[in-house]
């Protein structure tokens, strides 16, 4: 599509903003009517955190952009030492993903992406 | 200053000396909770989000997409998966009924998340319009964030809390993607990678860190392992799929589990 004018903005506030707003305006009015210590809301806490972990596992097993042309094994071995010093450390979130990274790093520049 | 009078929200103290800061801190006006809030985007959270930022901004650059085009869905959209499928609703000339069912089919887990946040941060005079409002800030960072530290802030505050921290990691992040935009698109591939890969592994971490409930590990545990195969079953649907049954398994495996052990 052309990015001239108008139309891109009227396209990101139909197809992007009141997309994702309607399920945040609903989640409210749900969130309204749960009570904090309901069985309930255990449920909306393990579906949501379901949903981001699906995400999660796309973004690992199915990227876009470089890392489309990386391979698994070095994804998941980011993800492995990632883990690894993540709880060797006594679950320091910042060294964990350091970990994760520079693994990365270091096999991207190996296979000369 | 008081003792108390600097507690931070973002550290855990001794129990006894927290009631105290608590019983506090209580009095405190909305506006210090509001400002606590804003010092978030020095957390690490905020940080590695912006650098997420600075991929999305070389990835819509490189793409073609106006910078502020750029900065106008960062701020409408928020939610950075969702706009990515955006983008790529809007390169490949999608209609924008297609558009929008794409988008809003990625985005169904933003009604459980809101749904989960606001029982932890309303009280009962908090109005309706306000969590109206508010739930624009709520994609995946901000959730994590608040669903970790608003235990350690007084109910009162709970809610200025979360505006304070939202709305300013938002208003950062449309000033950044235009800032950056004219620079990233030069970067070597191996720093985009890099920055892509920033997003999965400290949500990881993130979920990790902050789940208060056995509940969360096997959610998250689930939500893995179904994603990755109702990618291959029915890839439309993958997230909304795994979000439901996993979500779902892992609720009722959890409550089995504790009425079992607890009988």
């Amino acid at each position: 599509m052309s990015f001239d004018g108008v139309w891109p903005y009227v396209f990101i506030a139909i197809a992007g903003w009141i997309a994702t707003d309607i399920w945040r305006w609903l989640g409210v009015i749900a969130g309204n009517r749960i009570d904090e210590s309901s069985e309930t809301l255990n449920w909306v806490r393990a579906v949501a955190t379901a949903l981001v972990a699906a995400v999660i596992v796309k973004l690992i097993l199915y990227p876009t952009g470089v890392l489309e042309a990386s391979p698994l094994w070095l994804r998941l071995g980011a993800i492995g030492a990632g883990i690894l010093v993540f709880f060797a450390s006594g679950q320091k979130q910042v060294l964990g993903i350091a970990a994760a990274i520079g693994f990365l790093a270091a096999g991207l520049s190996f296979i000369g992406i | 200053m008081k003792p108390g009078g600097k507690l931070p929200g973002f550290s855990v103290a001794a129990p006894e000396l927290r009631m105290n800061a608590e019983a506090e801190i209580e009095k405190r006006p909305v506006s210090h909770w509001f400002v606590l809030g804003m010092r978030g985007i020095f957390s690490v959270p905020a940080v590695i989000l912006m650098l997420s930022f600075v991929g999305f901004a070389a990835f819509t650059a490189e793409a073609g997409v106006p910078a502020a085009q750029v900065m106008f869905m960062t701020g409408a959209v928020w939610a950075l998966p969702a706009k990515v499928i955006l983008v790529g609703s809007m390169l490949s000339g999608a209609h924008l009924a297609t558009a929008f069912i794409a988008v809003t089919l990625s985005s169904v887990r933003l009604m459980p998340m809101v749904a989960s946040l606001v029982p932890e941060i309303r009280t009962s005079r908090t109005p309706t319009w306000l969590l109206l409002v508010l739930s624009h800030f709520v994609a995946i960072t901000a959730w994590v964030f608040a669903m970790e530290r608003v235990k350690d802030v007084p109910r009162e505050g709970r809610v200025a809390f979360f505006a304070g921290f939202g709305v300013t990691l938002t208003s950062a992040n449309i000033v950044l993607v235009g800032l950056v935009y004219g620079a990233v698109s030069e970067f070597p591939p191996i720093v985009s990678g890099c920055l892509f890969f920033l997003t999965p592994v400290y949500f990881l971490t993130s979920i990790w860190i902050s789940a208060r409930h056995r509940v969360i590990y096997w959610a998250l545990g689930m939500g893995l392992v179904l994603g990755a195969f109702f990618y291959q079953v029915a890839p439309e649907f993958d997230i909304l799929l795994a979000g439901i049954v996993g979500g779902t398994l892992a609720w009722a495996g959890e409550r089995h589990f504790r009425r079992g052990g607890a009988s």
